[in-house]
């Protein structure tokens, strides 16, 4: 799975810093029909964990709600240098990461 | 001789001056007809969802492939300095076949003739994300397509097809996008229909999508039949298209509803 | 006697505290992630356009006024719709080390409708917005 993630390369110790995060995932609701009318079954990630240096700083349960190829910005205190990664799963059990470094002065 | 030489010279001024619904300066991408959001997610060059597939399209570039486990990196090195301008010139006649080609098909031809590989599907996420990746190479360059020689032919039957009516609801293309182009159909605003944002990212599909599709889905808003994947009609289509918008900056991947 | 009583007894609750205007109400099936606890208007921003150019993807922002330190954080977030199929859109989960209580992401809207935000915070107590959005249907049928 494709994805992009976002964070500033330096950063303060203590400065807030924004995240952002896009997946290519099609998020099929499962209300869509195909082109012989049968549904297309629901296939969305449902769960999205961000862990900098291993500690979970941001979780979200997510669901056909959230557009397709979702995209999610949030914000963490920049605390030490190390890596920001992301974790997530959908329906069909297929997991993804990505991750990206943050260096942090003093 | 002089005399010959001056009703030449005539002859070819009234065949290139091609009259246009809609003269060069009053020309508006696709783009000025989004709301706000979405014209704000086509710039941002990082959330601009279309720049997924780039990002693909890049790692393809370097992917070795076919017979001759060649990548499109082997002849062409970086992209970002060979591919450059390219994007803006297509459609365009192949020299040795004499076919009129898109990118997609410029891409598929390269592979079987160069590297002995299997051609990409339509709409496959492959084809897509290297059409995406080579046409980003041009972006902000205005779009310039040739129409003379062997191109003159596709060109004219394009320019027939796009005033052509068609399907129940009897329109043809220059309906909406010539004669009413900045009016409303229902909450949307008409735009004048040009090509230099493919392929998009278009809401409606939640995906990446290219110009043929786009094309398709015209057709079957009109309620008519959607000529398949691959028609010479598409082709000739694209390079009218082109055409009529030359000068507009390629925008690639474009954010359309 | 009869009819002047019920009419002094109409004009009472006309003038009654707290009477929220209907548009704000919140909707039931949000409140209950309280788990009966009350739920209030306020510190909460929903950032929704007011017409959407699109509904499958629209963008929204949730912010909550907090200072987000170790004793006096946003614990989650919880978005709802009030007419897509399913209206438990998202659960965000915050806390100290979040610095700042905003998100941005894109939701996908099934038509017309209110979109509520419930903040649940460290100190258990539970704060609300709601925002309303206009999505209108695509001109053209597209079976591409």
């Amino acid at each position: 799975m494709a994805a992009r993630v976002q964070v500033p390369a330096k950063a303060k110790k203590g400065e807030i810093v924004e995240v952002r995060i896009l997946i290519q995932h099609p998020m099929e609701t499962g209300y869509r029909l195909d082109d012989v009318g049968h549904p297309i079954k629901r296939n969305v990630i449902t769960l999205l964990s961000c862990r900098y240096n291993g500690v979970e700083v941001f979780r979200a349960d997510l669901s056909s709600g959230i557009a397709a190829n979702p995209y999610i910005q949030f914000y963490t205190v920049a605390d030490r240098s190390g890596e920001i990664e992301f974790t997530w799963i959908d329906d069909e059990g297929k997991p993804g990461s990505e991750r990206q470094s943050i260096e942090v002065a003093a | 001789m002089r005399r010959l030489a001056l009703a030449a010279l005539l002859v070819a001024a009234a065949a290139a001056a091609q009259e246009r619904a809609i003269p060069l300066e009053k020309l508006k991408s696709g783009s000025t007809f989004l709301g706000d959001d979405l014209r704000s997610l086509q710039d941002d060059d990082f959330a601009n969802p279309g720049l997924l597939w780039v990002e693909r399209g890049e790692k393809l570039w370097s992917e070795p492939a076919g017979r001759t486990k060649q990548s499109c990196a082997s002849c062409h090195q970086d992209a970002r300095s060979t591919m450059r301008g390219v994007a803006a010139r297509y459609p365009k006649i192949d020299a040795e076949s004499g076919r009129l080609l898109d990118l997609e098909g410029r891409i598929n031809l390269c592979r079987a003739r160069r590297m002995g590989a299997e051609p990409f599907k339509y709409e496959s996420e492959e084809l897509l994300a290297l059409t995406a990746y080579v046409a980003r190479q041009s972006k902000g360059m205005p779009m310039d397509v040739s129409i003379r020689g062997a191109a003159r032919p596709r060109f004219d039957a394009g320019e027939k097809a796009y005033h052509l009516r068609r399907g129940q609801m009897n329109l043809s293309c220059a309906h909406c996008h010539e004669a009413n182009w900045g009016k409303r159909l229902l909450s949307e605003t008409i735009s004048q229909g040009h090509p230099n944002g493919y392929p998009v990212y278009r809401m409606e599909w939640q995906t990446l999508g290219s110009l043929e599709r786009r094309l398709r889905a015209c057709l079957s808003g009109i309620r008519a039949e959607m000529l398949p994947y691959g028609s010479p009609e598409y082709l000739d289509l694209e390079l009218y298209l082109a055409w009529r918008a030359q000068g507009l900056p390629i925008e690639t991947p474009g954010v359309r509803r | 006697m009869k009819r002047r009583a019920f009419l002094a007894g109409l004009g009472g609750l006309a003038l009654a505290p707290g009477a929220l205007a209907q548009g704000e109400a919140l909707d039931p099936r949000a409140a209950a992630v309280a788990k009966g606890a009350p739920v209030r208007k306020g510190r909460v921003r929903i950032t929704l356009p007011q017409l959407a150019d699109n509904g499958n993807s629209v963008p929204i922002k949730i912010e909550v006024d907090s200072p987000m330190t170790a004793t006096d954080y946003v614990k989650s977030i919880h978005l709802y719709s009030e007419r897509n199929p399913v209206t438990n859109m998202a659960n965000f989960y915050l806390g100290p080390r979040s610095g700042k209580a905003e998100i941005d992401s894109r939701v996908r809207l099934a038509g017309s409708q209110k979109v509520t935000a419930v903040a649940a915070l460290s100190d258990g107590t539970f704060w609300y917005d709601v925002a309303a959005i206009v999505v209108t249907l695509s001109a053209c049928l597209d079976e591409s």
